[in-house]
């Protein structure tokens, strides 16, 4: 029973609301800390690719961009998911405030790729099966935004949003896999995504710090934005 | 509970006959559509067998798209949509009459009148079967995926534009299954993996769509 108060304790956006200013701000303490340490190491640790030479290193932002991408949609359902289910307040703003940084990092992702696209496959878009996919999940985000917008009653925004933001998420992996399926039924000899056989260290704590960093600045802003809102709302 | 949904169906159908316009005017976009691409692109008959498949199908998602905004528009509006909330049919169920009745209005006339589009574009006679049953396979599942965001978009300003930018990301899988059968079977090989596949869909979304609607519903008319 304690345990129950104890988890619906902070699901009050008047608890919540000095909890996520403390967050925020360690959060993007921390994010700006790892990522300057991830851009050194990316920059200047890290040894230039022997195949792709120094193209290669904006994977320190792209890969680490594709990943929060993702998985950012499936923390939005499941926060979409907990406010359907338990009607809590906080939770349909937690998704809210998640929508755009995932967006974000989906366009970051798209736009990386296709820099490096240019010197390296010659082109800045190949209709690859993870660039459409991601292209398509932009899109899931942006509807998601679009529809929470375009109802005025934000608890009635939450819960459709919601259902919307649930949906999506059954459906993303298939969409992946058709995606997938469609490419190589129609590229017979495409380019490969698969890099070197194996990865420097140095390369890889470089991605692994800018990945923490994004975790962290995803969380720091989305405690500002739900800050924002909880202000907003009452 | 059966009742309901034959009744609703039935009503649906009946309501569809007496209104023959708005159902013509999704099967003559669909056809008008499909009819501008040799325009676009140039009536060269390679060409236009190649693009066949995945013309056929775009049009037909558009097709549909158009026709959602109407499915529960009409009830919304007379209070027809809150009787049947609160009704004794659990409104899972009304969702899936709706949405079956949504199909057999704008769904299966596409099945039908697709053959003649593949003549426009040249396609082997032999194929005329594997693209009906892919649309016959695929366009319950439009139905199904579309009513969600019909439900969700109710009553919103801007709720057609907003309604295409929600369900067409949703149509993906169904329209490289759909397309991707009738070029694999153009290939000369089985299409049996798409045609299944889109079996699936369809059978996944009949179970677990109808639930999404009505959560959709039951926000919308709070």
């Amino acid at each position: 029973m304690t345990t129950a108060v104890r988890w619906f304790w902070f699901a009050s956006p008047h608890t919540f609301f000095p909890l996520a200013g403390r967050i925020a701000r360690w959060c993007a303490a921390g994010a700006a800390l790892l990522a300057l340490a991830g851009l050194y190491v990316g920059f200047g640790v890290a040894p230039t690719d022997a195949q792709q030479g120094e193209v290669y290193r904006i994977i320190f932002i792209h890969v680490p961009a594709a990943w929060m991408s993702m998985f950012l949609y499936l923390v939005m359902a499941f926060w979409a998911a907990l406010g359907l289910a338990f009607n809590t307040r906080l939770s349909g703003m937690m998704a809210q405030a998640l929508a755009p940084t995932g967006a974000l990092f989906t366009f970051i992702a798209l736009w990386t790729g296709a820099l490096w696209g240019k010197p390296t496959w010659g082109t800045y878009w190949v209709w690859d099966a993870r660039l459409t996919s991601e292209l398509i999940l932009l899109f899931l985000y942006f509807g998601f935004m679009a529809l929470h917008a375009s109802i005025d009653d934000p608890r009635r925004a939450d819960r459709a949003a919601a259902v919307l933001a649930l949906v999506g998420a059954v459906n993303v992996p298939i969409i992946y896999y058709s995606v997938q399926w469609w490419n190589t039924l129609h590229q017979g000899a495409s380019v490969s995504f698969t890099k070197a056989p194996s990865m420097a260290a140095a390369m890889f704590a470089g991605m692994m710090l800018m990945a923490a960093a994004f975790w962290l600045y995803s969380i720091a802003v989305a405690m500002v934005r739900v800050r924002c809102m909880i202000l907003e709302r009452q | 509970m059966l009742d309901a949904a034959l009744c609703i169906v039935y009503r649906d159908l009946l309501l569809a006959l007496r209104r023959r316009g708005d159902v013509a005017t999704a099967l003559l976009f669909f056809v008008i559509v499909a009819s501008l691409f040799p325009l676009g692109i140039g009536a060269e008959p390679n060409l236009l067998r190649a693009i066949a498949p995945g013309v056929i199908w775009v049009a037909a998602l558009l097709s549909t798209l158009l026709s959602l905004g109407r499915l529960f528009a009409a009830d919304h509006a007379d209070g027809t949509l809150e009787q049947m909330l609160l009704g004794a049919a659990p409104l899972g169920v009304v969702a899936a009459a709706k949405g079956l009745a949504h199909w057999l209005v704008s769904g299966l006339p596409l099945v039908v009148i697709a053959p003649v589009l593949a003549v426009q574009y040249d396609l082997p006679e032999s194929l005329y079967g594997v693209l009906a049953l892919s649309l016959l396979l695929g366009t319950p599942v439009l139905s199904m995926i579309g009513a969600i965001g019909a439900a969700l978009t109710l009553g919103i300003r801007g709720g057609g534009v907003l309604l295409s930018l929600l369900v067409l990301p949703l149509f993906v899988p169904v329209l490289i299954m759909g397309a991707g059968s009738v070029e694999m079977a153009a290939a000369g090989l089985e299409p049996d993996a798409q045609l299944l596949i889109l079996g699936a869909l369809a059978v996944f979304s009949a179970a677990f769509a109808p639930w999404a609607i009505a959560a959709a519903l039951r926000i919308s008319l709070e």
